[in-house]
């Protein structure tokens, strides 16, 4: 683009609140209290959802647990935390205290009360007057709260949703969110419950439930409360998927779309765009504060910018929704469309990851055959590895092995044995090698001119009501 | 100290020798071992003569199995413990690792397989499930080196009964004699060979085979003899004042300290060759005290055998290397108890390569202790002599993929056959020839 951004503008109006960019803590421990919320807008965090207010509960410990994967840590976190465990009148003191502190931060007080119309009104009543920008109403806790009618107990079940919703909107006079659960069938069913009953905006996703692992040498699920456990709420990395199609699903259906407050394993910029590239407006972030603390916005600010700037972009809305049509039904893909694995040979390390993943697991059309004689083409696996035990190795030691060594010619840094083949007429193109290879760039998809005009599953059959059939 | 005191760590020897490479603690091994891509036909595996499956036990690691782990590598190798700490692993599988074309770090694959061999040992070391039952057949091995011990290993986990003849009092070879004590101690050796023996193979210590009848003999009461009996004594300088007292040749050195001869050296040491050994020798008299330790090689820095690590590791702890020097003779002290110097030349190549003496060139070296490492002679002569085992180059010939020397009855592996290698190397020949005279074994008895 020709138009130089010299600075982008990263801040968001939201559904009637602004702040100054679209990072948001979602409303959990890291927004338990005004002292940790103060720290938060310090780092450099555009708003805040208040840890949920209701009646103060009593909670368990312990109350977390995750799932690690290949020595990282918490690429999964799970809670039974419940909602806030302070005195109302505290919380509302706090959110008083921030509001005249920190005027450009946004602060949303999240709130879950008993299914009753004046329990509602009045706990509306206290957060606006204690300055809260809007409201998030808390339909989405998996957890605890659900076993006494409330949290996903509501937003599991679009008529109490609407009802409350409505209940609140009598009352408000800041913005509305309502908090979406995924434990649920089809998340657009409660999102146009939301709408109906007048929210002025969603926040997707909440947890997922879950139950993270169990003690091997203990035989109890985590957390271990005493010997028991219960199921959590399953939130970080490994959720974020989950939560786009979510996302996608909510802003592609008219009768559902509203602003929209992405939430859901966001731990960087990266993630943040991703989510408003499908429609979102603003993000939400817990378990990356959780892991690393208040710190990361910096970079989610900074690398955000720089990306816009790079793009030409000088506005959040500028790229908001750019990917939402992009996503359609299976039946519409272009059925013609054709691409075939590319190994680049000077950058293949030979680790032949993906000689046994298109094996295994696709389609037999990477081989082994760059050396060596033509039936060695078929050769399956495990005859590879029979004949690499049968070799016989030696520990190179110079004085003993004058003039054994082989002629050194080599066209690339891996000796031409070790890198796979891909066998362009029998590839399907499904990405599997060029995700399992470790090397940036080395197995690449390459187009294929299939000589034939685009046409989608419902243009071949002329049908558009019959399912088409994905089979896993 | 007692050769039985060997089984127990030195106290003193682990103060002067801590381990070359710290072993990893929980953590970090799972860490490295999550690093590792999980090649397929890994070439980790293709480099070691072993063939150990190394991603497979990697693997194993990061998911907290450390006895499948243990026993994915002691298929493949029953000396892993020692192999884990010896092997020059840069040339062999972290040198083949695919990291190196992709600017990280190889994994460090021999202190990860340290950490699987440790734990098994901590926790009580057993191979049982492996063991067949009892055939008929009967295997000799002259020799307890690695070479003979993994021939044994394997073929008594078939079922056959082995016996190993071997002339010193402890089982090992070069890896309970020979190994300098920051890379394995003696009492680690020991206990990897006590493993083999609570497989039931037996031992006969202080037993030299030395005499064309005790050949015979043993050639009627065994199907087939096992020749580990690697490499002999060290080559002589064949100067003058080499048999005076102060002169000690580099494997007697490693092997006095390890054995609990005095620990200490003269301030002033000088090492003769610049093979591995002689890099061994001259860190160990750094180690033992020794003020200045010079190494003489008669080449320079790219002729010598020594690996590019070992050459490393010896600068950085202070040994000097002069190049292009030969010795010419070691003078006695006045009082003739031991030595004052040794007088050297400085040479040159000439237009064929061989090396002449520049003229004029005579200098001393004044030193308290020359301790010659320029390689084994082979002890062979006496075999091709009295049985007709074939040999070439001073090394037993045998048929590669079995073992088998040009007398039907005769295998052989490890230094006799190759020339002086690495544990591994060993043990991979003592291996792959136990497989072969299992199948002879099989037809046989069985």
């Amino acid at each position: 683009m020709s138009e130089r951004i010299v600075s982008p503008n990263i801040s968001v109006n939201f559904a009637g609140i602004s702040s100054p960019n679209p990072f948001w803590l979602a409303s959990a421990p890291p927004t338990n209290c005004g002292e940790q919320v103060m720290r938060a807008f310090d780092a450099g965090w555009g708003g805040a959802v208040w840890k949920t207010i209701g009646d103060p509960i009593t909670n368990v410990s312990s109350r977390y647990s995750s799932v690690d994967w290949n020595g990282q840590r918490m690429m999964g976190l799970n809670n039974i935390e419940l909602i806030s465990d302070r005195p109302l009148e505290v919380n509302l003191r706090e959110i008083a205290v921030v509001k005249k502190r920190y005027p450009r931060q946004a602060v949303i007080a999240s709130l879950m009360v008993e299914s009753k119309r004046e329990a509602w009104h009045t706990i509306v009543q206290q957060s606006e007057d204690a300055g809260a920008d809007g409201l998030e109403l808390n339909f989405g806790c998996p957890h605890g709260m659900s076993e006494r009618g409330m949290g996903s107990a509501v937003g599991q079940v679009p008529d109490y949703a609407e009802m409350i919703t409505t209940w609140v909107k009598e009352k408000a006079r800041t913005p509305v969110l309502v908090k979406l659960t995924p434990n649920i069938t089809d998340i657009r069913t409660v999102a146009r419950a939301a709408k109906r009953g007048g929210a002025d905006g969603l926040s997707a996703i909440n947890t997922i439930n879950s139950i993270t692992g169990i003690d091997l040498d203990t035989l109890i699920p985590r957390p271990n409360v005493d010997g028991k456990s219960s199921h959590g709420g399953y939130c970080g990395p490994a959720v974020k998927p989950i939560a786009l199609n979510m996302v996608q699903q909510v802003q592609s259906d008219p009768e559902a779309r509203l602003p929209l407050s992405g939430i859901g394993g966001i731990s960087d910029w990266r993630d943040a765009v991703e989510f408003i590239l499908l429609g979102c407006g603003s993000v939400q972030v817990c378990t990356a504060v959780m892991h690393y603390g208040y710190r990361i916005v910096e970079d989610m600010a900074d690398g955000l910018s720089n990306w816009m700037r790079e793009k030409g972009f000088a506005k959040i809305s500028d790229f908001q929704s750019l990917s939402l049509t992009r996503v359609q039904d299976w039946k519409h893909l272009n059925l013609n469309y054709k691409i075939v694995a590319q190994i680049h040979e000077e950058k293949c390390i030979g680790c032949q990851l993906c000689y046994t993943a298109c094996w295994d697991g696709a389609h037999q059309c990477i081989h082994m055959d760059r050396v060596g004689t033509s039936n060695s083409h078929h050769a399956t696996p495990a005859m590879r590895e029979a004949v690499s035990k049968q070799s016989i190795a030696m520990t190179p030691i110079p004085k003993l092995d004058r003039a054994t060594s082989g002629n050194g010619k080599e066209p690339y840094p891996t000796p031409l044995a070790r890198i796979p083949r891909v066998d362009e007429a029998e590839c399907v193109g499904c990405n599997l090698c060029s995700l399992v290879c470790p090397v940036d760039g080395c197995i690449t998809m390459e187009q294929v001119d299939a000589h034939l005009a685009p046409q989608s599953w419902e243009q071949r059959t002329g049908n558009s009501s019959k399912p088409a059939r994905k089979c896993d | 100290m007692s050769t039985a005191n060997m089984h127990e760590a030195n106290p003193e020897l682990i103060a002067r020798f801590p381990d070359i490479h710290p072993p990893f603690d929980r953590d970090s091994a799972i860490t490295e071992a999550n690093r590792c891509l999980y090649c397929f036909d890994a070439p980790c595996v293709a480099a070691c003569p072993t063939h150990i499956d190394v991603p497979r036990f990697i693997k194993k690691i990061a998911q907290g199995n450390l006895r499948g782990s243990a026993l994915t590598i002691l298929d493949a190798n029953i000396l892993a413990a020692s192999c884990s700490r010896v092997c020059p692993v840069d040339v062999l599988c972290e040198g083949a690792c695919v990291y190196h074309r992709y600017n990280k770090q190889p994994i460090e694959i021999g202190r990860l397989q340290r950490y699987a061999m440790d734990a098994f040992y901590q926790n009580g070391p057993a191979l049982t499930q492996k063991i067949a039952p009892q055939h008929a057949g009967r295997v000799a091995c002259i020799g307890a080196g690695p070479a003979s011990l993994a021939f044994a290993a394997e073929l008594r986990q078939r079922g056959f009964a082995v016996t190993i003849f071997e002339s010193k009092a402890l089982p090992g070879g070069l890896n309970t004699y020979g190994v300098a004590e920051y890379k394995l101690r003696a009492s680690d050796s020991l206990r990897e060979i006590e493993l083999i023996r609570s497989l039931g193979v037996e031992f006969q210590f202080g037993s030299e085979i030395n005499s064309e009848t005790k050949l015979a003999q043993m050639e009627k009461d065994y199907d087939f003899i096992f020749l580990g009996i690697g490499l002999g004594a060290m080559h002589t300088l064949k100067i003058s004042g080499e048999n005076l007292h102060g002169v000690v040749d580099a494997l007697k050195f490693i092997e006095g300290y390890k054995t609990g001869g005095k620990l200490s050296v003269g301030r002033r040491v000088v090492v003769i060759g610049a093979g591995n050994t002689a890099i061994d020798a001259a860190r160990a008299a750094a180690r033992l005290g020794a003020e200045e330790v010079q190494i003489l090689y008669r080449r320079d820095e790219p002729s010598m055998s020594a690996f590019q690590f070992e050459y490393e590791h010896a600068k950085e702890e202070g040994v000097k290397f002069r190049w292009w020097t030969q010795p010419v003779a070691i003078l006695a002290s006045q009082n003739h108890a031991g030595i004052e110097a040794i007088q050297c030349s400085r040479v040159q190549p000439d237009s064929n390569g061989s090396l002449q003496e520049i003229p004029n060139s005579r200098f001393q070296i004044d030193c308290d202790i020359v301790i010659p490492a320029i390689g084994q002679s082979p002890l062979l002569e006496f075999l091709h002599a009295c049985r007709g085992v074939r040999t070439e180059n001073g090394r037993i010939a045998v048929e590669r993929t079995t073992g088998q020397t040009s007398h039907p009855k005769y295998f052989a592996g490890g230094d006799c056959v190759n020339g002086g290698r690495e544990v591994v190397d060993a043990v991979a020949d003592g291996k792959r020839t136990a497989l072969a005279v299992a199948k002879l074994l099989e037809q046989a008895h069985v």
